[in-house]
């Protein structure tokens, strides 16, 4: 394990489960690791894989997707597509050479906030073992030549 | 805002007390955020979302020309309509807003870090600056609602729904498939656990309806068509012809003694007879008959014509033609209710419809009203005799994975009430009840299961039968393991019930294509939340009474029915819907009608339309989208963006949080 | 006055983009006739050194053709732009790195390795590979050596139009070529194609995008009127920047993607990864475990390859960052 090393890690929650379970766990004052930043979208349906390339691009050492449970989505089914759009995207990212363990889904209802705070302490401690993601680094690089 | 202006962006972080400045350096993250390009004013105060907190971010936008402002204080769950009030009294549209929660996302949760709080706080807020310097202004448009409501379903849920939205003022029309309201209601002879006479309760409220100015009644009228959305549907029936001119019945039932033929009753579930031309129950609302085309010999054959020789007021029409019926209202309410589950073909071990002497518990009803085919004389099918040995089979296809994998939460009490409709006409009588579990949780029904339990001539085994068998004689039996005394019991009774699981009403699937709303995999209707949102469906404007949207007993239905008029008087009497601001929005110099998105939609707000040039193209209705952006993120050339949540918004905080 | 001066200058190509050129039969006696070649090598005989003596900035049109992948292409593509006044990059290849783009998903060494070395059919018992610079009686020879990353033009120099296709269309070489000549190019950035995706152009019937499994082209033969991907077969026509009229739909043959991304994507494969595991399984979602998602997705057999065919290169990874040997 590298020392010093902080782990990037980008979160995208929906607004009506995951969100309100991240609200809560601050209502609550777990506290979980600083190395998680949030983007707020409506749905998790709403995340295209572009977006997560982009993330690990351009510097993200985790990325964590986060929506309502099966069954409960707001929307009613966007999360059955964020689950497909996830596994498959798993499959590329390991083909690209980024660890799957790099990207995470998770369902974290409005009521989990202390699940949420867990899974943040654990996936932090995952990317950490797995250490810096050096694409952006070597992208910055390629970038340079030209 | 006009294209090209220039970006002026003010940032507010808010210190909320100590929540936040406690833990993080409020004037640091101002202090580097007031080096961001385009932000031209960075400011931290006490209480942002204080009047004078407020009032900072309106003059500021006056002073400094902002047009966008982004405030870090707490999660937009909270107080993100507070910011873009008052953005909007700054005069800004208020979509031009973006909130950065540096409260509950950071301060609350890293207390200890303080520094790495600070960092982490100035990058949000830079996330938040990147989004906000492409915001476009949204607009939240307002639909006007037809102050008039259709209920589909004429039983008790339908009955009682439209009588709260008519006594609220509004006009209702009210759809029922048969040629009289009541539903299933009007088959029972008690109802439990008080042992009310049913059609005591029900008819006045039928008559009700019947009467009231704000209800028009459809009666034998199916749904054929419903389009538009909330506030706006459009909706075509199609009433069937009953060849009786409703105008100039008068309902004295001449014709239904005149007429010669007989075939089993509907709603006596072919244990009675009804003639061709024939009155649904004698207390039918409306009481108009309905001559049955298929049975009557006219129809069949060209002659007899008796009904309309000695019709008084000459009301028989035989060249009645289906009569379609254009509405437009504003909310409907679905109150299709139930059918029971087709035991003969998927439980042939039960031997219903094989042996004359297993029934329902919905026929064992009939035989008990006073007006059913037994004058209310409880007699066997099969020869006309009094049962002495009654069993009532409780969970037949319910609470079974084979078949029906839900409880249908009366059959317990309602087999409970059939024991007492035994022992009360026929006291010497002996009735054993296999049951699984007894569910008695209504109001007063542990009571009544109490009541029951304790007359000696009812007996309870705790098991289903495994095969009801037929002996030489004629006489039915069938073995049961009671688990209460592990043994194996042979009964022969004379009569069996069946209180059977149930179903959607077969007219429900139709009506769910017609409305596009979300069917569960039970196949009742699905409500938008088990818990909150329990009478809403996917469609908006579309709310649910009754047992459409699973078993209920009556009191359930009712509170239910009453809740969908609420919601339905709700949205009437405030006259008008909001669009979600958020909606999936199409550019059609981009869209090359793929069809991707199409299916994805949850709510059905997509079509695909040929245009003048033949080509596809992708069209979301915006009343209908409720903005989650499911189709953006499969689009795939990129024709699809999420207002307020577009793809280069979400690039630009990518970009920001990552780097 | 004198022709404006046209050259054609190859990188890592297959001269496939040469070829389509003749696909404008007698017409292109028209652009002989109106231009001034000025380099060729595929059909006018004149020297590199020619091309450098030219003034800078002296040839109207360049059309570049291929990906950037060794010291020798780059070369060839900064002269291109030195000399360009208007550098076009021709065919998929310059525009993502198409084809040859694919060896992103190597390093250059596993590269060397399996084509001088470890493959089956080559026999080179001393392991040579080659060098740079060799050394022989008389002076030195030099081979151009592989880049680590294969590149579009744009990652090289930078470039002021966009021709894409494997080979491009021959009606947008032609409204390319007419606009130059004319004078009256597009705004510099300009790809010539459609605004919209394959689709647009393609005359099969879409009528229901719920697609319950994938199937390989060989596993069916395919209805000819509806279209592809409706019957399972991954047709990356929906992802795909139109102006090809669908040719190869038309001929019962899936969009493979050669005209690259559209006009408002920046990422070919991930557009056209969400869009199909959004419309795969769709029916019958909600009563689906993890584990049959998994099975669902493992159809696509690799996704990198099938989504990134022409676009590895200009795709937001860029390469394969392990090391796959």
């Amino acid at each position: 394990m590298e020392k010093d090393f902080e782990p990037n890690i980008l979160v995208f929650a929906c607004n009506w489960c995951s969100y309100a379970g991240m609200d809560l766990a601050g209502t609550s004052r777990l506290q979980y690791p600083h190395n998680l930043k949030v983007i707020r979208v409506m749905c998790s349906g709403r995340i295209n894989p572009v977006h997560i390339l982009e993330a690990f691009a351009n510097g993200a050492d985790g990325v964590l997707v986060t929506g309502c449970h099966p069954g409960d989505c707001h929307y009613i089914s966007g999360n059955y597509k964020t689950r497909r759009r996830i596994m498959l995207l798993e499959r590329l990212l390991e083909q690209f050479g980024v660890e799957k363990e790099r990207l995470r889904l998770e369902w974290v209802s409005a009521s989990e906030g202390e699940r949420f705070a867990n899974i943040a302490k654990e996936f932090v401690e995952q990317i950490r073992k797995l250490g810096p993601n050096r694409i952006a680094e070597k992208l910055r690089k390629e970038v340079a030549v030209v | 805002m006009v294209e090209g202006e220039e970006i002026r962006i003010g940032v507010y972080v808010c210190h909320c007390g100590v929540n936040i400045a406690a833990v993080v350096d409020v004037k640091k993250v101002a202090e580097e955020l007031s080096k961001v390009p385009n932000v031209v004013v960075a400011k931290d105060y006490q209480f942002m979302c204080s009047q004078p907190g407020q009032n900072i971010i309106v003059e500021d936008i006056k002073e400094h020309k902002l047009n966008r402002v982004v405030v870090a204080a707490c999660s937009p769950r909270m107080h993100e309509p507070t910011f873009q009030r008052a953005v909007e009294r700054g005069g800004l549209n208020p979509y031009l807003f973006e909130m950065a929660n540096i409260r509950e996302h950071c301060s609350w949760v890293h207390e200890k870090e303080k520094s790495a709080a600070t960092e982490k706080a100035i990058k949000i807020v830079k996330a938040a600056v990147a989004k906000a310097r492409l915001l476009k202004p949204l607009k939240v448009e307002k639909v006007k609602v037809i102050p008039r409501a259709l209920v589909i379903g004429g039983g008790i849920a339908g009955i009682r729904a439209s009588l709260d939205i008519a006594n609220a003022g509004f006009e209702v029309h009210l759809v029922e498939t048969r040629p009289s309201i009541g539903g299933n209601m009007a088959r029972l002879d008690k109802t439990f656990p008080t042992l009310d006479c049913s059609q005591c309760i029900l008819t006045p409220l039928m008559v009700e309806a019947s009467r009231h100015p704000n209800i028009t009644l459809h009666t034998y009228t199916d749904v054929v068509s419903i389009d538009g959305s909330v506030g706006n549907f459009k909706v075509k029936l199609l009433k069937k012809p009953r060849y009786v001119n409703e105008a100039k019945c008068t309902g004295c039932g001449v014709c239904v003694t005149k007429c010669p033929w007989t075939v089993p009753s509907e709603f006596d579930l072919g244990l009675g007879k009804r003639k061709a031309i024939y009155f649904e129950f004698p207390q039918a609302v409306p009481l108009i008959p309905v001559i049955d085309p298929e049975h009557c010999m006219y129809f069949q054959k060209g002659t007899c014509r008796a009904c309309e020789k000695f019709c008084p007021p000459k009301a028989i029409n035989f060249d009645q033609k289906p009569e379609e019926i254009e509405l437009e209202v504003g909310a409907i309410i679905l109150a299709t209710g139930y059918g029971l589950y087709d035991v003969a073909k998927n439980m042939p071990e039960y031997g219903y419809r094989k042996y004359k002497d297993v029934i329902t518990g919905l026929e064992l009803e009939r035989l008990v009203s006073a007006t059913g085919p037994t004058k209310g004389h409880i007699l066997r099918p099969s020869d006309g005799k009094e049962p002495k040995k009654v069993a009532i089979i409780l969970c037949v296809g319910s609470r079974d994975e084979k078949h029906l994998r839900f409880c249908c939460r009366f059959g317990c009490v309602a087999g409970l009430k059939h024991a007492y409709y035994i022992v009360s006409h026929i006291p010497d009588a002996e009735v054993y009840i296999c049951y699984r579990d007894i569910r008695t949780f209504g109001k007063g029904y542990e009571e009544f299961y109490e009541r029951i339990r304790s007359y000696e001539n009812v007996k309870f085994i705790r098991g289903s039968p495994m095969e009801i068998l037929q002996d030489a004689d004629g006489s039915l039996y069938f073995d049961v393991f009671d688990a209460n005394t592990n043994r194996v019991v042979t009964l022969r009774p004379d009569l069996i019930v069946l209180e059977t699981g149930i179903v959607p009403h077969p007219t429900f699937k139709e009506v769910a294509k017609v409305l596009k709303c979300s069917v569960g995999p039970d196949g009742f209707a699905l409500e938008l939340h088990p818990k909150l949102r329990p009478t809403e469906t996917s469609v908006d404007g579309v709310f649910l009474a009754g047992a459409v949207q699973g078993p209920k007993d009556i009191p359930d239905t009712v509170a239910q029915a009453g809740a969908a008029a609420s919601s339905a008087i709700a949205l009437m009497s405030r006259g008008y819907v909001e669009t979600i601001p958020y909606v999936s929005s199409i550019n059609e110099d981009l869209c090359s009608g793929c069809g991707i998105c199409q299916p994805l939609c949850a709510f059905d707000a997509i079509s695909l339309v040929k245009k003048e040039d033949g080509k596809q193209v992708a069209k979301v209705d915006i009343s209908k989208c409720k903005g989650c952006g499911v189709c953006v993120a499969a689009c795939p050339s990129g024709a699809a963006q999420q207002l307020g949540f577009d793809d280069e918004q979400i690039s630009a905080m990518v970009r920001t949080l990552t780097g | 006055m004198s022709k404006p001066k046209l050259a054609i200058i190859p990188g890592a190509n297959c001269a496939g983009c040469d070829y389509s050129l003749l696909d404008l039969g007698e017409k292109i006696i028209d652009v002989l006739i109106a231009t001034e070649i000025a380099y060729w090598p595929t059909a006018a005989d004149l020297k590199l050194e020619d091309l450098e003596k030219l003034p800078d900035g002296s040839i109207d049109i360049v059309l570049f053709e291929g990906a950037v992948n060794n010291d020798e292409t780059e070369e060839m593509a900064k002269l291109a732009r030195k000399k360009a006044k208007n550098l076009i990059a021709f065919g998929a290849c310059a525009c993502f790195g198409g084809i040859p783009g694919l060896a992103n998903v190597a390093s250059r060494d596993s590269i060397l390795q399996k084509a001088y070395i470890k493959s089956l059919s080559t026999v080179n018992q001393q392991g040579i590979v080659p060098y740079k610079i060799t050394k022989v009686d008389g002076g030195e020879l030099t081979v151009p050596e592989l880049l680590e990353t294969v590149k579009s033009l744009d990652q090289v120099v930078k470039v002021d139009y966009y021709l894409p296709g494997c080979p491009p269309p021959l009606k947008l070489t032609a409204d390319a070529l007419v606009a130059a000549l004319s004078g009256k190019l597009p705004p510099k950035g300009t790809v010539f194609g459609s605004m919209k995706s394959v689709c647009d152009d393609c005359k099969r019937i879409r009528e229901n995008k719920r697609i319950t499994e994938i199937k390989r082209y060989h596993q069916i033969v395919p209805d000819a009127e509806k279209c592809l991907l409706e019957q399972g077969i991954v047709c990356m026509g929906p992802a795909t920047r139109g102006g090809c009229d669908a040719i190869c739909p038309t001929v019962n043959i899936p969009c493979r993607g050669c005209m690259g991304p559209t006009s408002e994507s920046r990422d070919q494969g991930a557009r056209m990864l969400s869009a199909l595991s959004s419309v795969i399984g769709l029916e019958g979602e909600a009563g689906v475990s993890d584990e049959d998602v998994r099975k669902l997705v493992l159809q696509i057999k690799d996704p990198l390859g099938t989504f990134y065919r022409y676009t590895l290169p200009k795709s937001i990874m860029r390469r394969v960052w392990g090391v796959r040997e």
